[in-house]
Formats: C-alpha cells, structure tokens, sequence
C-alpha cells in the first residue's frame, strides 16, 4: 500500500499469475484431506455424467438368470433381488444422488442467503419476526421436517428435493444473517444507501456478495446432507421410487431380507452413500480452511 | 434554543441557501433486559444543532470524537431519520419526504467517507462501483456512454483510466479514496458531506486529496459540509466553521475570524491544542489544557454542557441552556460568559 500516488502502472501492482495446475498443485499439498474430498466429488460427478457410457448393463432390466449372483467377473459388485448389476445402478444412482444434492443445497443455499441478507439488512421488528419463524422450523429435527413434507406432498423425487431443501432454508439464513449484520455496518452499504438505490439491489448486488465464504461452505455441506437425506427418505419408502436407481432404494431392498445370505446388495450402495457424504463433508471442509483469511497462510 | 436559529434563518434567507438545519436532535435509545426490553436512557447523540451552509461554501464541522458531528453528517444524508428537528435542501423539507420521494435527490447530496478501504464494496471492479450509480438512476443508460464517463471521472479525480477494471484491494488508500470521490461526483451532485474525508490518509496524501477537493469545488461549484478533527485543514479549507460539543454548536463564525478570534472557552481550548510549526514559539506559548474527561452524551450536564470543565464557569452556567446568539456580525457563540 505504500505505492505513491495517481496512475503507477498496473504491471507491477498485480501478483504474477501461477499456472492453474501449479495452484491445484499448491492447494492440493495445503489441504490433502481437501484434495481427496475434492476427488471424490469429481468422480462422482464423472459417475453421473457419464453413467450411460461407463455403466456395463441397463439399470433397469431385470434378469432372473442372475438373480443374487455374487460379486464376480461378469458383475463385479454382483447383482440384486432381481437380477440387476449392482454396480451399475450404484452408477446410475450418482445420477439421482447428485441431483437430489445439488438441487435442494443450491436452492435451499440461495433462498437462506437472500433471506438472511434482507433480514440483517431491514433490521427491527422484521428481524425478530423472521428469525423467530426461523427458530420455528429449527425446533424440527431436519429428517422429521422432511418427513412431513414428504407426507404432505406425497413420495417421488421433485418432492422430495422440495422436503430437502426447506429444512436447508432456515439453518442458512441464520448463518448468514450473522455475518450479514456485520455487513451492513460497513460503509460502503451506507453509500449505497446514500447514492439512493433500491432494498433489492443493496441486499443482492451490495451485501450478499461478500457473505459470500459462509453461503459456499454451508452449500458444499448440504449436498452432502441433502445425499444422506435422500437415502434416508429412500429407505424409509418416501423418497424415490423404484424402479429408479437410487443408493437409498438400493439398500433398503438389500438390507431387509438379504443381510445375511447376500451382503454385497446393501454394502455396496452402503459404501457410496458414505463415502459421497464423507467425500462432499471433507471437501467443505477445506474450503471453509481456504475461505477463512485467519487460517489462511499465503 | 428557539429564537436564535430563527433570526438565523432569516438572516440567511436573503444568501442563496443551500441547506437548512433546523433544531436537529438525533437520540439513541439505550435499553436493557434480555426478554422485555427497557428503554434506560437516551445517547443525547446530536441535540438542537441548526445551522445553514451557503450555495457554494464550504462549511466546517469541527469537535472531538462523540461530539455529534458524525451523527448530523448522516443525518443530512438521511441515513438517519432524526428524532426531531428539520433538514431543509433547496426548498425542499427532507424530514417529510418518504423512502421513495427521498430516492430522486438523494442524487444532489452525496457523501465521500473517512475509510477509504470500507467505503469501496471489495467484489465490484472501480469501474461498476462508480458506473452504477448512473446506471440505476438513469443518467447514463447507454453501457459505452457510461465507461466513458467512468474515465472521464477517474481522471478528473486524479487516477489513471485503466483503472476501471482494478479492484479496491489492488489500489493505495489515497487511490481508494479518490475512487470513492469519483462515485461521490458521478451523479454531478450540488452537496457533499465529506466526513473525515481525510482523516484516514498519510499527511502527504491529505494535502492531495484536499487539493483535488478544492479544485473539484471550483469546477464543478460544489457546496462542502466538511467534518473533520484535524483544525489546520478546517481552516484551509472552510469559509466557515462550526465547533460541537456534545451534540451541541458551541461557536459558529467565518473561518479566519474563528481562528483568529475564538470567543468560547472550548474553542480556545481546541485551538490551544494545535500545534504550531515553530519550534520556539511552541515551546513558549501557553497550553490551556481541558480538564476532566467529556461527559457521557446519556447524562449530559445541566445548563451548559461544558460546565464542568469550563475555566470561565460562573454559578449560573449549572442553570440556564446558553443560546447560540451572534455576539458579533457573523460569530454566533454559546456562551452567557462571552460579551
């Protein structure tokens, strides 16, 4: 900040541009926990993409010579109840996986971050109320709240991304509610307001661009939450529906009857639901570690 | 306080006015209690200040820290509605407009601010922080057109043109603080309100920011409410200069007959406190140093607020509420013991 002043030419200020494998590289070597999250998040979005092209069999088509084959050369992860290659619908389940995850975290993300903003923002008695509705809907354990939604709104995945991303709404709005009314503090939001413009482009434009770290860090979190929920309403038979390939439907069908006779049904889409979870948690995770400026060394 | 401003409005009726202050007073209310809150207690933060400022002056705002001044800055910007009082802006009583009504001359009156590294939001390049205002308010609809004036602007301010696509953080304070003047002229405002504008900057900095604010007034025939502590660029740059205590004015006058003639014990006092450039004069004058520590604005003292710590305090000044009255032409001071 020492340059002297009026018009020094910009070459010298701006820090030498690295290659984007060298900073993968350097991030890579910061956060290796990070980085593995990071992999598995790729590779399960390479899984859904590609599912049609990679997957060895039709996710849908019964077999009834193959009913509960182990796992195997021809299917390597075997095959379930009705003769359906595991791994291909472990695949395929990527696909309903993913986009359960990202909808509802996205949507849920997004909604909370507005309203979290405009509550910080407008202040007084708006605050209060919203945050008390806001308390209102915490006070519901997120599964519950998804369960009753799904029990309003009936089975099947649109509404189950509607189940999953309302209980996402208020969990964001709060955390970004707090950084929000730090915000609002700032004088540039008082310029803003000085140069006359309007709540909406204050609250968009002005503030919820730079509560930006919280939003990212709670948005990776969901999706991988927003997986685990959508097992779970799987499982439970609200969720989505067969013959739709989905790891929660998947082990719900296994675990039941064939637990003990053929183990590879549920503990395989066991394993993906986990390690998506874990994947998706870690690589939050370290993207909270590169977005906090207090834990990052440069 | 109601007959003086009175007799100031009308004195000044006859010059061009630009803005009226009329009797402003902005409390805070203090309360306590976790579930029902009480009100405890009022922070008397601005309370009765009435001033006018001329089409084309430069009015000094001048006190210590918590005096107020701030407060009656964004009280004039509308950032905060005051609890009573009037703000008059070319006619037109700011105090009675909505939201809404208020939007359209928000344009005439803009504010540059002390920090240069908040004042500028960090996610937008300087090109769209001091495009946008023109955007929204319609005056530069055309993209190309705006980019234009965006330059033209950054260099009028004293910064190169390349500069629209840097962000804040890749600028200097000083550099900062000239982008942050560019988005204060770029909806050709008639009133700023430069709060410290420079008061956050190196010393050989403040002289060019304050450079560019002198000759940005002549070109573009702006009217200044200058706030600052620091007097010795008050006195450079004002035509005249209010002092504030505790949410009051203490003295009003042109600035070289203020410091050149302050009649209010706390104006001595603060001019007292400026040190003067030569070492041996300095060595021998004289300091009047305050006593006490300033009040709390909850609990301000009865009477005259400076009392307690007033070397000229007499029996009556516990009492009665001195009134700003023009002691002499032009030098309006709150003090009974001032002849």
């Amino acid at each position: 900040m020492s340059t002297p002043e009026i018009a020094v030419d910009s070459a010298e200020l701006v820090p030498p541009k690295r290659s984007l494998a060298e900073q993968l590289w350097s991030l890579c070597r910061r956060q290796p926990l990070g980085a593995a999250g990071g992999l598995v998040v790729v590779a399960m979005i390479a899984m859904a993409v590609f599912a049609n092209v990679i997957s060895p069999y039709d996710p849908e088509a019964n077999s009834f010579e193959h009913m509960l084959s182990p796992p195997g050369a021809d299917f390597w992860l075997g095959t379930d109840q009705f003769g359906r290659d595991i791994m291909t619908r472990i695949i395929y389940g990527a696909r309903t996986a993913l986009f359960v995850g990202f909808t509802a975290a996205v949507v849920g993300a997004t909604a909370g971050l507005v309203l979290g903003v405009a509550s910080a923002y407008f202040g007084g008695k708006f605050d209060l109320f919203f945050q008390r509705v806001m308390d209102v809907f915490m006070a519901f354990p997120l599964i519950i709240m998804a369960l009753a939604v799904v029990a309003i709104l009936g089975p099947g995945t649109q509404n189950v991304i509607i189940a999953i991303t309302l209980p996402f709404i208020p969990q964001c709005a709060r955390v970004v509610r707090s950084s929000a009314l730090s915000i609002r503090e700032i004088p540039y939001v008082d310029a803003a307001r000085a140069l006359g413009y309007g709540h909406a482009r204050i609250i968009l434009r002005h503030m919820a661009p730079n509560v930006v770290a919280p939003y990212l860090i709670m948005l990776t979190s969901f999706v991988g939450q927003a997986i685990l929920l959508e097992a779970s309403l799987s499982y439970l038979g609200l969720g989505v529906q067969e013959p739709t390939p989905a790891w929660g439907l998947m082990l719900q069908g296994g675990a039941e009857e064939y637990a003990e006779s053929a183990p590879w049904v549920p503990v395989f889409p066991g394993l993906a639901i986990t390690l998506a979870v874990f994947g998706f948690n870690l690589f939050g995770d370290a993207l909270r570690d590169l977005l906090d400026p207090k834990l990052r060394s440069r | 306080m109601s007959a003086a401003p009175d007799i100031r409005a009308r004195a000044a009726t006859s010059e061009d006015v630009l803005v009226e202050v009329k009797g402003l007073k902005k409390h805070f209310p203090v309360t306590q209690g976790l579930f029902v809150q009480r009100v405890i207690g009022q922070v008397k933060a601005v309370d009765g200040v009435s001033f006018t400022i001329r089409r084309g002056e430069t009015l000094g705002l001048v006190g210590e820290s918590g005096c107020g001044k701030t407060t009656t800055g964004r009280c004039i910007l509308q950032l905060e509605r005051p609890t009573a009082g009037e703000i008059v802006f070319d006619g037109v009583n700011l105090e009675k407009l909505s939201e809404k009504e208020l939007s359209p001359l928000r344009r005439k009156i803009q504010v540059i601010f002390q920090d240069p590294y908040s004042s500028l939001n960090p996610r937008m390049k300087v090109g769209e922080i001091i495009g946008e205002p023109m955007k929204v308010h319609g005056v530069q609809p055309d993209p190309g057109k705006r980019q234009q004036r965006v330059a033209e602007l950054l260099s009028v301010c004293g910064l190169n043109p390349k500069f629209a696509d840097r962000y804040p953080h890749e600028m200097s304070g000083g550099q900062r603080q000239r982008v942050g003047i560019a988005r204060a002229l770029s909806l050709d405002p008639e009133f700023i309100i430069c709060d410290e504008a420079v008061s956050a900057l190196d010393v050989s900095i403040q002289a060019q920011v304050i450079n560019l604010l002198e000759d940005l007034r002549e070109q573009f025939g702006l009217t200044y409410l200058f706030i600052a502590h620091d007097l010795s660029v008050v006195h450079h740059l004002c035509n005249r200069v209010a002092v504030m205590y505790l949410g009051k004015v203490v003295e009003l006058a042109e600035s070289d007959e203020l410091f050149d003639n302050p009649l209010h014990p706390y104006t001595q006092a603060l001019l007292s406190a400026v040190p003067i450039p030569d070492p041996t004069i300095e060595k021998t004058r004289a300091h009047q140093t305050l006593q006490g520590e300033v009040p709390s604005p909850m609990k301000p003292p009865s009477g005259c607020v400076f009392h307690p710590r007033c070397p000229m305090a007499v029996e009556s000044c516990k009492a009665g509420i001195p009134e700003l009255i023009e002691k002499r032409p032009g030098h309006w001071v709150a003090c009974t013991e001032v002849s």
